[in-house]
């Protein structure tokens, strides 16, 4: 998780005295995973209903778009929703991360153990269990399960890229801040929270987008009427879609695309 | 405040949180396995085995597991085929600025809705779509669309888990220190056995890391099936869905996805000791 020293290699080995045929496997690859993608962006901007070629420009999947009220509710709600999960989950995960990287204790291990099976259990599990947790205690689905629900997914990975950050800094900065006085509040703003700030943004991000792209919890704990992003994508594809999919899809994708290679520095070794 | 109280005061929100909305329903889960119908209403409710047994003796339910796993086989066999070449390439061939851009463009599509992702699959395999399109002006009228098929679903699953079978093996691959390949060339090796007795077992860590990431996800999906396999996409997943969704018979559902955590449980531990043999090797 540490960030790497090595970005750059000075003394390059490589197994084939060209490098081209790995080269080509680099270009195979990355056409491989971009391919479908910038296809369904073209078609946004062409005029076939049913995503049909030849291709004819048209703007009409994003006059359509913005016309289209579920659609946008929808948007909307995955936005608030991620929002304030991923501040929820930065929020306790800095806490968590604190103990783990600034105290030595008993069960340490244990705990940090326990985050791993929330990320690698298939969501499917969790989303089924917390539907029956919830029935089970009576508590009708809403945006309130929701939140619930996203939060538990995103905690581990900010605990985690959050530790990473803190395990990094050097404590002689805080025991310093100690040493000429400063309490441990104002030691913990002025100090720590300004060097983690990298981790702590890029864990919020991570956790904005673990949320905003969930379907599988939402899609069993949202209530009916309320809907979000990908689930409104889901439907779509299931009841009959347009490209009007395709247009929010590029709008999503642009976006989420930027976002990351901005800070992506920061999350080269995320999770 | 005393460092004890301190402590618990940083973790107990987070993991009070994973308690209660993590672990705490797959004991309430485990419940709901046993029984005989939703307790909705005055419904008259008792505990019974019959939702496992149903597992074991109807034929239908462990080859439908059987399926999964095999679904969750050639995804990561899919993955590790195309992966393991280009986290090389990345790792081995490219250096500087290059490195780092690619190395982004690579986990970009990890950070992008997995449903977009299996949209776009829909719009390029469809009938009308640009592989049956480019086929037709080949003179390749007949072609029909492999959408709604299998191979559809490994398609869709491999894509969607590409990036953190790159991610891990690229990892693993950055941390080997190029002085050891040096040193295997210059006491004779030829380049590929250096790859088969230093590179390949110094990346086996990240490979297995990257297995599981893939292969857990992959057996418990169910979005890829539904909208990519069309009537071959009965899957354990799938099935899971439908009694939550469709039957309303939770109990089955909540048996059927105890097995399935079974499973994984048993992957994990297995990968665990897996792979803190590998780290404890010296080399």
């Amino acid at each position: 998780m540490s960030r790497q020293p090595t970005i750059i290699h000075h003394s390059r080995f490589t197994i084939h005295d060209s490098p081209f045929l790995l080269r080509l496997c680099l270009a195979a690859g990355l056409l491989f995973l971009y391919a479908p993608l910038l296809v369904m962006m073209l078609m946004a901007f062409n005029r076939s209903q049913l995503n049909e070629l030849p291709f004819v420009f048209d703007l009409v999947w994003f006059e359509r778009l913005a016309q289209n009220e579920r659609l946008l509710a929808a948007t909307l709600n995955s936005l608030i929703l991620a929002v304030i999960t991923a501040l929820t989950a930065t929020g306790l995960g800095t806490l968590a991360a604190l103990a783990f990287t600034r105290y030595t204790f008993r069960g340490k291990t244990l705990l940090q153990a326990l985050l791993i099976p929330p990320i690698t259990i298939p969501w499917l599990i969790l989303a089924v269990a917390l539907l029956m947790l919830f029935f089970w205690l009576g508590i009708e689905r809403s945006l309130l399960t929701l939140y619930l629900g996203h939060v538990t997914v995103q905690l581990p990975y900010t605990i985690l890229v959050i530790s990473a950050r803190l395990a990094n800094l050097d404590p002689v900065l805080e025991q310093a801040a100690a040493s000429l006085g400063a309490r441990p509040w104002r030691t913990f703003w002025r100090i720590t929270v300004p060097l983690a700030l990298p981790g702590i943004l890029a864990a919020a991000l991570f956790a904005f987008v673990v949320s905003f792209d969930n379907f599988v919890i939402s899609y069993f704990l949202a209530p009916p009427g309320v809907s979000t992003l990908p689930v409104e994508i889901y439907s779509a594809i299931r009841t009959g879609f347009t490209p009007e999919i395709n247009a929010i899809s590029t709008i999503v994708f642009v976006i989420s695309a930027t976002s990351v290679l901005l800070v992506g520095r920061e999350l080269r070794f995320g999770p | 405040m005393n460092p004890r109280a301190t402590l618990t005061a940083l973790l107990a929100p987070a993991y009070l949180w994973l308690l209660l909305f993590g672990f705490v329903p797959l004991g309430i889960m485990l419940y709901f396995s046993f029984l005989s119908d939703v307790p909705l209403g005055n419904r008259e409710v008792y505990f019974t085995w019959e939702n496992y047994g149903r597992f074991f003796s109807r034929g239908f339910y462990s080859q439908l597991t059987l399926d999964s796993l095999l679904m969750g086989l050639y995804t990561t066999l899919g993955c590790l085929l195309l992966g393991y070449p280009l986290a090389y390439a990345l790792a081995k061939s490219v250096s500087g600025r290059w490195q780092t851009a690619l190395f982004l463009l690579v986990i970009v599509p990890f950070w992008s809705s997995s449903l977009v992702r299996l949209y776009a699959w829909i719009v390029v395999l469809g009938k009308g779509g640009i592989i049956n399109y480019t086929l037709g002006l080949l003179g390749w009228t007949g072609a029909t669309s492999i959408l709604f098929t299998y191979p559809a679903i490994i398609l869709g699953l491999v894509h969607a888990y590409l990036p953190y079978m790159v991610l891990t093996i690229y990892v693993a691959l950055d941390r080997i220190d190029d002085r050891l390949l040096e040193a295997a060339a210059s006491l004779g090796a030829r380049p590929w056995r250096t790859f088969w007795r230093v590179i390949l077992p110094l990346s086996l860590p990240g490979v297995l890391s990257g297995v599981i990431l893939v292969f857990i996800p992959a057996i418990g999906s169910f979005v890829e099936p539904r909208l990519l396999g069309g009537p071959a996409g009965t899957l354990l997943g799938t099935v899971i869905e439908d009694q939550f969704v469709q039957v309303f018979n939770w109990p089955l559902g909540a048996a059927l996805s105890f097995i399935l955590l079974l499973i994984v449980i048993v992957i994990m531990l297995a990968a665990s000791r897996l792979l803190f043999r590998t780290r404890t090797n010296p080399l």
